[in-house]
């Protein structure tokens, strides 16, 4: 057997890409929504919200600590992690629909590591100037001003990277103290590892490895390509219309020309380092500049706009035989589509009103059945319960424990006269409560009686309900 | 990196299969790197840490490291931070305890691990006892149920030989064997039967009155309320010297019974006697096992507040 040839190689040195300044619609929407997501993670836990003064003021807080996740007006509770899980199911059902409607949209304008590369980019611009500066930079040999070019672009990358990890940390902890302790040195090592780490690979992820994220170490493309279908919006080439490509030149007779002239621009904007041209490739997170790129291109040369495009897969054949470019709303309202959106609202509704039926007190009841049931000397039966009795309010509520009134049982709780339970802001309470029936009561003589525990917020006339079981003394 | 590979060829193994061969590529210069780095850092490591097996221990390493030292170093901190607590649960005043709410919950929490290990071997992990072991959960106490009764007993046990102010001191439930006939012990047991409200033979239990009242009574009292009713030596210091007579015969006119309420439970107990035994738990009077007297008060709150407490 022979040596494999040189292209046989499946290793590829990264070739590294300089992708040149654009203008137009979809550079705009990604501008914004760089504003938007970045604005609202670097800000978010700023916001203040009053929740009374039993409890913290950070509008979006995830307290670890106290294992409890405060969002504006929203606390939840560890007991209600089904919101958590029905929020990921949203996204799921969310990236289900926006995938088969638009492909990669996720990748090409919100995905963290595309805004965060467009980020890091948008300053080596600024540092280093454009493509062929940036190329020219790159080529030539070290020297002071590379040198400087480079510790500068580095610096406001660290910088950059630094503010990320600060902002997550704060996300976990009051924010203004939280700052105060970080600059000071008194904040938790936990703060400063998580932020050394998050620097560190924001900056690694953002500024050294970009596309490589996306090719090589992301699921995601991989899984995405199993929800798309032909209907399904890509960046797309209209070979059709712009082969054979070449320069621009005056039209001969006899020789066919198409709009492709061939002047690399949707190459040089490419984050991703790939030529569109080439058909649809795994590499395209379809962010769509290419698109600005060959519309100014077209537009100079006086051609109509959309030799690249957003495109489906049935376009091609479509089009080829003459037909009219679809719109794009043709794609996205489609049976699918609207079948996801359904089942995502459906989520998303139930949601909302499970969160609005949600109660501000709640109780839980375990029975203690070792043993079953207590004789005491007079011959009265008692069970044992174990009650927790959540307060969720910002204040400490007084609790009034009842059963209902068909049985002929009594309650009592432990280390308490009465029946009246002080329950602290935002916490939950654990007592234990004696239910009692009397000596040769149906109750006491009944293997099993139902019965239900009943509590009242005493200040707000909230109630709550347990349905429980008595265990009686069987006599035959 | 592709500079390596060029065109030049490259050897095989010289193994074929099917025509099949494999090419002897070197492993890559950082793999075998690391590998040697990995064999430079174990050997560290074992010098270092534990790790060579010998006939009865492994060599100690020169950090002196050991897993059992820093299990003992966490157990030892967790001593100390509850140091404070444990000395003040030492010396505070039973009577008191419910004052102070944060020894009295850092004593229940306490006085249920100490429960745990030493007391559900007989009284059972739901504290609800078992035939000869009393229930801790009721209200009917034979020793008393305020959390010093409690304490005393826990401290001193119930007719054992090691402390001299164990309870019970002043006797056992004797055997009847050969004192009554067997129809006596019938009837009698009918008679206890009534006597707790529960049905009976009553004709037997007639026949069993006086048969009580001459051979019961003496310590279970004319009504069967047992001798026990109040054992208060805590609010009558002459009543502590006259302990022996505590005989802790239990109170029979009530729904608990200590062996069970049955007609033959009761004959049996009857005919052959009872003398329940519990060791005195103080260290003082079982040096290896027995509990400090923070522990005894953590175990009296514990069971005080499983709700027969008085």
């Amino acid at each position: 057997m022979s040596a494999p040839a040189p292209q046989d190689q499946l290793y590829a040195a990264r070739e590294p890409v300089f992708p040149r300044r654009v203008k137009g619609k979809f550079r705009n929407l990604k501008w914004v929504i760089m504003l938007i997501t970045l604005g609202i993670y670097y800000l978010a836990p700023w916001i203040r919200w009053d929740r009374g003064p039993e409890l913290p003021d950070q509008a979006i807080l995830v307290d670890l600590a106290h294992r409890r996740f405060f969002f504006f007006w929203i606390e939840i509770w560890p007991h209600e992690f089904y919101f958590v899980a029905g929020l990921l199911i949203m996204a799921g059902l969310g990236l289900f629909l926006f995938t088969s409607a638009m492909g990669r949209v996720w990748c090409g304008y919100t995905c963290p590591q595309t805004v965060w590369t467009d980020l890091f980019i948008l300053v080596e611009r600024w540092v280093e100037g454009d493509r062929n500066a940036r190329v020219r930079l790159w080529k030539s040999k070290w020297d002071a001003r590379k040198l400087r070019l480079r510790l500068t672009k580095w610096a406001a990358w660290v910088v950059i990277a630094l503010a990320t990890g600060g902002a997550w940390v704060f996300y976990f902890t009051d924010a203004p103290t939280l700052a105060v302790d970080l600059v000071t040195g008194q904040a938790h090592p936990i703060a400063y590892t998580t932020m050394l780490i998050l620097t560190a690979t924001t900056f690694f992820f953002g500024g050294i490895a970009r596309e490589q994220v996306c090719i090589y170490a992301c699921p995601w493309p991989r899984i995405q390509a199993a929800m798309m279908d032909e209907d399904t919006l890509t960046i797309g080439y209209r070979d059709w219309r712009g082969e054979p490509r070449g320069k621009l030149k005056k039209a001969e007779p006899g020789v066919q020309q198409g709009d492709c002239i061939d002047c690399m621009a949707c190459v040089n904007v490419c984050p991703m380092g790939i030529d569109i041209r080439n058909g649809q490739q795994m590499e395209c997170i379809t962010c769509g500049l290419c698109i600005d790129a060959c519309d100014d291109v077209m537009a100079k040369i006086g051609k109509p706009r959309g030799l690249i495009d957003y495109l489906a897969l049935n376009d091609e054949p479509r089009e080829r035989a003459g037909a009219q470019p679809r719109p794009v709303w043709k794609h996205i309202f489609r049976p699918r589509t609207i079948l996801y959106t359904a089942l995502w609202s459906i989520v998303g509704f139930g949601l909302v009103f499970a969160l609005f039926i949600r109660p501000d007190i709640e109780m839980t009841v375990s029975p203690i059945r070792n043993p079953t049931f207590i004789t005491l000397s007079d011959g009265t039966i008692r069970n044992v319960y174990d009650v927790r009795l959540r307060n969720k309010h910002g204040s400490q509520e007084l609790f009034g424990l009842a059963l209902n009134s068909e049985t002929d049982l009594e309650l009592s709780v432990e280390g308490v006269d009465g029946s009246l339970v002080l329950v602290p802001a935002d916490s939950m309470e654990i007592i234990r409560v004696y239910v009692q029936a009397g000596p040769d009561s149906t109750a006491a003589t009944t293997d099993r009686t139902d019965f239900t525990f009943w509590v009242t917020d005493l200040s707000t006339n909230e109630r709550a309900s347990v349905d429980t079981i008595f265990n009686g003394k069987e006599t035959n | 990196m592709s500079k390596h590979d060029d065109k030049k060829e490259v050897e095989t193994t010289g193994h074929s299969w099917d025509g099949i061969e494999e090419y002897n590529n070197p492993l890559p210069r950082w793999w075998v790197w690391v590998f040697y780095a990995t064999i430079v850092w174990g050997i560290g490591y074992t010098i270092a840490y534990p790790a060579w097996p010998g006939l009865r221990s492994a060599t100690a390493g020169i950090l002196g490291f050991s897993t059992r030292a820093q299990v003992q170093e966490q157990i030892d901190a967790v001593d100390a931070a509850n140091a404070a607590m444990v000395s003040e649960l030492e010396s505070v005043d039973l009577a008191t305890l419910a004052d102070h709410p944060e020894l009295n919950g850092f004593a229940e929490n306490m006085g249920a691990a100490v429960f745990r290990a030493n007391c559900v071997q007989c009284h059972g992990s739901g504290a609800a006892g078992a035939k000869g072991y009393p229930n801790l959960l009721d209200d009917d106490w034979i020793w008393g149920g305020r959390i010093e009764e409690i304490a005393f007993t826990v401290t001193n046990g119930i007719r054992n030989e090691q402390s001299m102010d164990t309870r019970g001191y002043g006797g056992v439930m004797p055997s009847f064997d050969g004192v009554l006939s067997h129809e006596e012990i019938t009837n009698v047991a009918s008679y206890v039967q009534l006597l707790a409200g529960e049905a009976t033979d009553e004709a037997a239990a007639a026949e069993g009155e006086d048969i009580f009242l001459d051979n019961c009574a003496s310590c279970h009292g004319e009504e069967g309320q047992g001798s026990l009713a109040t054992t208060r030596e805590f609010e009558d210091p002459e009543y502590a010297t006259a302990s022996d007579e505590m005989t802790g015969a239990p109170r029979l006119n009530d729904k608990v019974w200590l062996y069970g309420g049955d007609l033959a439970t009761l004959e049996e107990t009857i005919l052959n006697g009872r003398g329940g035994v519990m060791p005195a738990w103080l260290e003082d009077y079982r040096p290896a096992s027995g509990l400090t007297q923070a522990e005894v008060n953590a175990v009296a709150a514990y069971v005080h507040q499983l709700g027969g407490g008085q």
